[in-house]
């Protein structure tokens, strides 16, 4: 199995020990992973600020990238789902390659979970954890049941990350509300996003939460700038630092 | 104005924000819990969407059988193929009749046309019977939600309104007691009125018939008094079949408050005797945007207002923030269909959360025509040049991976070595309440690297 790391352009820059758990948490896996090295950006900036010329040219380099392995995985719904969802319009209906490129990229908790048919994961994390639903994981990807659909669906975070010894979850008042990052619309509507973010940090302290967790970067970016700006002790953490943490610690319910 | 400005001045009062948001949800969370008590709820958003865009593609066929049977139930039908001619039709049969008072019910489609000052200047008094469209138009003020007219109004100010126009008591704002004024002042305006002027629902091409639904009855007791009825319609609000209505009406009130139903679903099936009923079926930009495979979807709108409900930039900017007579996620989609230049930052008035696609009763993909419509925007230069220009600039970077590690770890240097007056400053609106990440000393790929050749890997290259 060839698998490719997608690691999105600022995590590179910013994030880069989310990058580094995610290649620990794939090799506790098994998997074998390479990291394409001209990889840059998927294009989504520019695509959700109605700028698709300027996004066309990055898709089209995603797919020269990323062509020929059979799974790309990112530690991002959002930049997965810019990939699976919104690349159609670039390429022509019949290009194959692209296609494939478009099928085969998957976020983390969905390849351990589809591909790798991981359903428990021993470690150790006693803390009590709040988890940020990511809106383009939830509800692009489907990685969790929105609140808003009467439909039952896996949570897959919920599933990686609940067995682990002594972790505890926060019963938030409002339990999928979008964190406000969205993008440029963070810093062009800067006082509804920090409302948004505001109010998402509350309800986990409300909520008792020690370490906020999702499964984005960018909602974890915008959340922890207002924590640390407020002083608030509260750890942010991408679940794949959890993850990557957790199983370096001996757990007792371990085999 | 665009959105930023009037959402940063609503978020300014940060309790009365909270306020409208908490308001908001709580109808959100009603809304839940009934959809959770329909089993089969899903599957009746699936067929109501399935109807709506059967009926759309079908659209002129369904129209004149509408109109042929309406016609053979004694109803006037009239066509407007615009707002003007919207207003002027109604105007005309009111004028026939020499109506000089008419009282009104809830209705989008003449706050769209801006029917209300077009007959007061015609010497015409109007008079909404909602009671919270009473309210706005007592304050001469559009209304800010469409189910809920006077959500952003907190019961200590309709009391000073009501007092000053309706003389109660000063300081009062029980609603009781309030609400049993407004109820007194507005039989008043049932008794003297001329005519009377309701929405619609929908309306059944099958039978000709059209469907009113409202809480307060105030349609009811609006067109049983008077011996005219105006209804007006988007031409949207068809439906083929009877049956097809008890999908709608099981879907409406729930998903618009939060009620099983309804507490009045009024059907109309020709005049009664001796008087006359209109029925007023309005184009208005409409049969355009049937034409466009984007945007088709969002006349499947049955106006419940859930996205608005549900949506957190709706909740924490208020409804007039949005400046159209549609506001929240899906009037940021008709307002800029209307007149693109004039709501161009609607559609950016969003985090494209997604939320409203998921609560919307008929399935709309409103998050998705919100993208779609930033790309139109893009297309007709609508855009601010100054994110024109970045997205260029920053595309531009992106192209070339050289470029994209140099200026990654001179933006890292940057953040970490400058002092923190030249990074947060009135230029940097990312920081004003916010942190910038902490810039570590090593990107991904670096450290990847590192790894790797310690590893004893030294001859991996990747391609």
């Amino acid at each position: 199995m060839k698998v490719a790391l997608f690691i999105p352009c600022y995590v590179d820059q910013f994030y880069p020990n989310v990058g580094m758990a995610t290649v620990a948490v794939l090799e506790h896996f098994g998997v074998e992973h390479e990291f394409p090295l001209s990889q840059t950006c998927c294009g989504q900036p520019m695509a959700n600020s109605g700028c698709m010329p300027e996004a066309k040219p990055l898709a089209e380099r995603f797919v020269e990238v990323f062509d020929g392995f059979d799974y790309i995985v990112a530690p991002s719904g959002s930049c997965v789902s810019m990939v699976r969802h919104h690349y159609e319009e670039y390429f022509d209906h019949n290009d194959t390659r692209s296609r494939k490129v478009r099928e085969n990229t998957l976020e983390l908790s969905e390849f351990l979970t589809r591909v790798l048919g991981v359903t428990t994961v021993f470690g150790s994390f006693p803390h009590q954890v709040g988890i940020h639903q990511s809106c383009h994981g939830l509800r692009e990807l489907r990685l969790a049941s929105s609140s808003e659909v009467m439909k039952k669906r896996d949570d897959l975070l919920k599933t990686l990350l609940g067995n682990l010894d002594g972790i505890r979850f926060s019963q938030l008042a409002r339990k999928d509300e979008c964190c406000g990052f969205g993008g440029t619309f963070a810093v062009a509507e800067e006082a509804v996003s920090c409302m948004m973010g505001d109010d998402r940090v509350n309800d986990h302290v409300q909520a008792g939460t020690e370490v906020l967790t999702a499964g984005d970067m960018s909602c974890l970016m915008h959340l922890e700038g207002i924590i640390r700006r407020q002083k608030r002790k509260i750890r942010v953490m991408h679940f794949a630092e959890i993850l990557a943490e957790a199983v370096n610690v001996p757990s007792t319910a371990r085999r | 104005m665009s959105h930023p400005p009037l959402a940063a001045e609503f978020t300014a009062n940060r309790s009365r924000a909270h306020w409208h948001d908490k308001a908001l949800w709580f109808v959100r969370e009603k809304r839940d819990r009934m959809a959770n008590s329909v089993p089969e709820w899903e599957q009746l958003r699936e067929h109501a969407s399935a109807i709506k865009m059967h009926t759309v593609s079908q659209l002129p066929l369904y129209l004149e059988q509408f109109e042929r049977n309406a016609l053979a139930l004694g109803v006037h039908v009239h066509w407007a193929e615009t707002a003007e001619d919207h207003n002027r039709i109604v105007l005309e049969i009111l004028q026939r009749h020499s109506v000089k008072r008419i009282v009104k019910s809830k209705s989008m489609l003449t706050e769209e046309c801006h029917l209300n000052p077009f007959l007061e200047k015609n010497g015409i008094e109007v008079v909404d019977t909602d009671l919270g469209e009473r309210i706005v138009q007592l304050r001469n003020e559009p209304p800010s939600h469409i189910v809920l007219p006077a959500i952003h109004i907190r019961k200590e100010e309709v009391g000073e309104c009501f007092h000053e126009h309706l003389g109660t008591e000063k300081g009062a704002s029980d609603p009781a007691y309030l609400t049993e004024a407004a109820r007194g002042h507005l039989r008043q305006k049932f008794c003297q009125a001329d005519a009377g002027i309701t929405g619609v629902n929908f309306a059944i091409a099958e039978t000709g018939g059209i469907v009113v639904c409202t809480n307060e009855g105030n349609a009811d007791l609006g067109v049983s008094l008077p011996k005219v009825h105006i209804a007006c319609m988007g031409i949207e609000k068809l439906i083929p079949r009877v049956s097809d209505l008890a999908v709608f009406l099981r879907l409406l009130a729930r998903s618009a408050t939060g009620q099983p139903i309804t507490t009045y679903s009024s059907h109309f099936h020709g005049p009664r005797p001796g008087c006359e009923l209109h029925v007023v079926l309005v184009d208005d930009g409409r049969s355009g945007i049937i034409q466009s495979s984007e945007f088709r979807r969002s006349l499947s709108c049955i106006r419940c207002g859930a996205c608005m409900n549900t949506c957190p930039v709706y909740r924490r900017s208020g409804g007039h923030s949005y400046e159209s007579t549609v506001p929240g996620p899906i009037g940021s989609i008709l307002a800029p269909l209307k007149d693109s230049e004039k709501h161009s930052s609607l559609p950016f008035a969003c985090s494209l959360c997604g939320s409203c696609t998921d609560v919307c009763p008929v399935k709309i993909d409103l998050h998705h025509q919100l993208l779609a419509m930033r790309g139109l925007l893009g297309q007709r230069r609508l855009i601010a040049t100054s994110k024109k220009l970045s997205m260029k600039f920053v595309a531009g970077i992106m192209k070339r991976t050289w470029l994209f590690n140099l200026l990654g770890k001179f933006a890292r240097l940057s953040l970490r070595v400058l002092p923190r007056f030249a990074i947060y400053h009135r230029f940097n609106p990312w920081g004003r309440q916010r942190e910038l990440p902490e810039a570590p000393a090593k990107s991904f790929r670096q450290m990847y690297a590192d790894r790797k050749s310690t590893a004893s890997n030294p001859g991996d290259k990747s391609k």
